[in-house]
């Protein structure tokens, strides 16, 4: 507050650096997440004199800079801020930007750029971050003129944040950041080209309530979409009133509470046999904010075949894109599940239904070897989701871990997974959980990583030794890239190529080495003996967890395959 | 199938590459593309001949130009009655004998000879792509030297007919 007024003072020499100062208060922002360089020099000055208006968090790479402002905005519910230098601390943040985008996460970058008079010239640090991100993120600016900086800054933050949320790129050259500016500029904008759908239309709301009357087989799918629209309430209430099942989409996960007797767990490759089921064989299948991405229809030709599909989007273009829609509702999934619990309530005639999916519950549950003494990943999994009470944030690299936390971590409550689904990027899951962290300081934050994602971000070590900051990072250590190690024993015979990787660091020097507690755990009874209170303290810890390196993941619907054609069904 | 679709766009630097590049991140084909102002300061209109495969493909298309925060209106005119025009220019190998016999292909078409040098002259032919395909097709046997087009570009005529009297007619087959 105080920092806010002394800039305030010196408004009559302000520098463009000093407007998105400024802006950027004015937008709420109070945590950034970035890192200095030429380009971004005058920012990093005026970030300096507004002394404590933010917490800067310095990652040791600008991808872990994006990752945690990713998780951030998961957590916070609002866009993480991000900030790189031009050239290659830009590029650095292009896979991070590609993530956002795929999982439709809120942020606004900020890039510095070489100054306007030697763009196109291959000045030092010149690259054309405009060209490379434009298919990569919802909007990009290049400011052009210094008094356009605080409106750009205002529509930047709005578009990110509403309708279908996704990251935008503010390109800032340098002379525009260092240059002197006297006058008052309005930050007033009007964008005619971006009117996000927001309620929907009364008939599809009917035509869907009017479904629902007719149909023996419903199914609720449920994606981020309810968890952007914050409509999980909504969600179980519209749920409750039909006593409709429901599964999710990976990046779902949460939405509507993991342990409730309607949850079927998450769908698609390797979602639970009842979830994949219940959507080959549904009447009719009501998509609540999911994309219908290839992971969780598997083969087009045999998803949800028979069923009336009924879609509700804030993204028209998702609508129809990948499954031929009946119930097309573009609206945001909050505005549309009040629409629909306005309606007078029935009770449905799917007893059989409903006695279906429990027997597949009951009768295919999700499976797994039990050793005497090694650990497996599930077990692990499961033992991180009693000792914590179901109410951990977790974080996940990618890989089998990452479907292995999505099985067996039950989430209760939205927002408490952090996750890469669409873009897949390993070295996602470890910053992710300094975010996810910063934004809820309280929570026990979890870090599931795989030894081969893990040491992609790994160096962010430093931030957690600076801070403080307590997560807990569990490696699930098979010693391989386990996921290509399955698909290769899967699918090319056995053949590991690349696969096996038996030479790592010494993951608890490695940890010491940064001054936090490292542990090694290579048996059920260690794990036992120690995770509990591991996880319960108050400080960072990595937790080096040797598991079973031939495990694999299952269920699994194999490439090509339908939802009924799930693999490893049974042990 | 071929459609014409037009988008209406805010006339701001890289807007061409968003669009252009949203066209071949999701695979389609453009097969003509016209950019020009409009008579709204600070807006342009694109027309786009593309090559789709179907009704779903082609509802993607606007869907995702629309998607785009720099453009503000997308129709596909493609079924609706339309002026649409290009010009095209065609420098055909002739020499002072046989000039007079293209004047005279070229006639019909209300094309013209827009210069004349030793070996060659152009022909500057407008109108809706078949007709400046057959006018092509036409001088193609006397050598085409060099040959552009700009495109279609078109919109919808003032007066659009009721759906009691229209006849849906496709100007690209
Ligand atoms: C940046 C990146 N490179 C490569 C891949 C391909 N890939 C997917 S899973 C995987 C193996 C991950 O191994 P590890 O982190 O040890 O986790 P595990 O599968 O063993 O749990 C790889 C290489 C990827 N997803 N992201």
């Amino acid at each position: 507050m105080k920092a806010q007024a002394s800039v305030k003072e010196k408004a009559a020499a302000r520098t463009g650096a000093d407007l998105l100062v400024e802006a950027l208060v004015e937008a709420g922002v109070d945590t950034l997440f970035g890192y200095p360089g030429g380009a971004v020099l005058p920012i990093y000055d005026a970030i300096y004199r507004a002394d404590g208006s933010f917490d800067h968090v310095l990652p040791r790479h600008e991808q872990g800079a994006i990752h945690a402002a990713e998780g951030y905005a998961r957590v916070a519910k609002r866009p993480g801020v991000v900030i790189g230098t031009s050239g290659p601390g830009a590029t650095n943040l292009v896979t991070g930007i590609a993530d956002a985008m795929m999982d439709s996460i809120p942020l606004v970058i900020f890039t510095g750029q070489v100054a306007k008079g030697v763009i196109g010239t291959d000045a030092f640090q010149e690259s054309d971050i405009m060209g490379i991100t434009t298919p990569i993120t919802k909007h990009n600016y290049q400011v052009q003129e210094i008094e356009e900086l605080p409106r750009i800054v205002k529509e930047a933050f709005h578009i990110a944040s509403t309708g279908r949320p996704g990251p935008v790129v503010v390109d800032i050259p340098k002379d525009i950041s260092s240059m002197v500016h006297e006058q008052k500029v309005s930050s007033d904008f009007h964008l005619p080209g971006y009117q996000p759908t927001i309620n929907p239309n009364p008939l599809q709301i009917n035509k869907l309530h009017e479904a629902l009357r007719t149909s023996k087989k419903p199914v609720v799918l449920a994606g981020s979409g309810v968890i952007h629209a914050e409509a999980s309430e909504e969600l179980k209430q519209f749920v409750q009133n039909y006593q409709l099942p429901v599964t999710t989409t990976l990046l779902g996960l949460g939405a509507y509470p993991g342990s409730d007797e309607l949850a079927l767990g998450m769908a698609g490759m390797h979602g639970t046999y009842a979830a994949n089921m219940a959507l080959y064989e549904c009447d009719l299948l009501i998509n609540i904010g999911s994309r219908f991405d290839d992971r969780l229809t598997g083969n087009l030709d045999h998803f949800a075949p028979s069923a009336t599909v009924a879609h509700i989007d804030i993204d028209p273009a998702e609508i129809g894109k990948n499954i031929p829609t009946d119930i097309p509702i573009v609206s945001d999934a909050k505005a549309a599940l009040v629409s629909l619990n306005d309606k007078e309530a029935f009770s449905l005639e799917h007893l059989e239904w409903m006695e279906c999916i429990r027997n597949n519950k009951a009768e295919y549950p999700l499976w797994h070897d039990q050793p005497e003494e090694a650990i497996v990943p599930q077990w692990l999994m499961q033992k991180v989701y009693e000792y914590t009470g179901g109410e951990a944030i977790v974080t996940t690299d990618v890989g089998q871990h990452q479907m292995w936390a999505a099985q067996y971590y039950h989430f209760d409550r939205p927002n408490r997974w952090v996750t890469s689904g669409g873009l897949g990027t390993m070295g996602y899951g470890f910053p992710a959980a300094i975010g996810a962290q910063l934004a809820e300081p309280t929570s026990t934050c979890i870090a599931v990583v795989g030894d081969g994602g893990f040491q992609m971000t790994l160096q962010e070590l430093s931030v957690l030794q600076e801070r403080r900051i307590p997560v807990k990072i569990i490696i699930v250590n098979n010693q391989a890239l386990g996921m290509v190690r399955q698909w290769q024993e899967k699918f090319y015979q056995e053949r590991y190529s690349e696969s096996i990787i038996d030479t790592q660091p010494d993951f608890v020097k490695l940890a010491e080495s940064y001054q936090i507690p490292g542990y090694y755990i290579d048996s059920q009874e260690t794990l036992e003996a120690s995770l509990p209170e591991i996880l319960s303290n108050d400080q960072p810890a990595v937790i080096d967890c040797r598991v079973l390196q031939k495990e694999n993941v299952y269920p699994m619907i194999a490439p090509g395959k339908g939802l009924h054609e799930m693999i490893g069904v049974k042990r | 199938m071929k459609r014409i679709v037009t988008a209406i766009v805010h006339n701001r630097s890289g807007v061409l590459n968003r669009v252009t590049g949203l066209l071949s991140k999701r695979q389609f084909n453009i097969e003509s593309i016209s950019v020009g102002r409009t008579e709204t300061e600070g807006v342009s209109k694109m027309t786009f001949v593309v090559e789709v495969e179907d009704n779903r493909k082609l509802e993607q298309l606007t869907k995702q130009l629309n998607k785009q925060i720099d453009v503000l209106k997308v129709s596909d005119i493609t079924d609706k009655a339309i002026v649409a025009r290009e010009l095209a220019m065609v420098k055909v190998i002739s020499n002072p004998q046989i000039r007079s016999e293209i004047q005279g292909i070229i006639e019909p078409f209300r094309a013209a000879i827009i210069d004349v040098s030793k070996e060659s002259i152009t022909v500057q032919v407008t109108g809706k792509s078949d007709k400046v395909d057959a006018l092509i097709d036409l001088l193609r046997p006397y050598g085409i030297k060099e040959l552009a087009r700009t495109g279609l570009t078109a919109f919808t005529r003032g007066h659009q007919p009721q759906v009691t009297e229209f006849k849906p007619y496709s100007l690209l087959k």
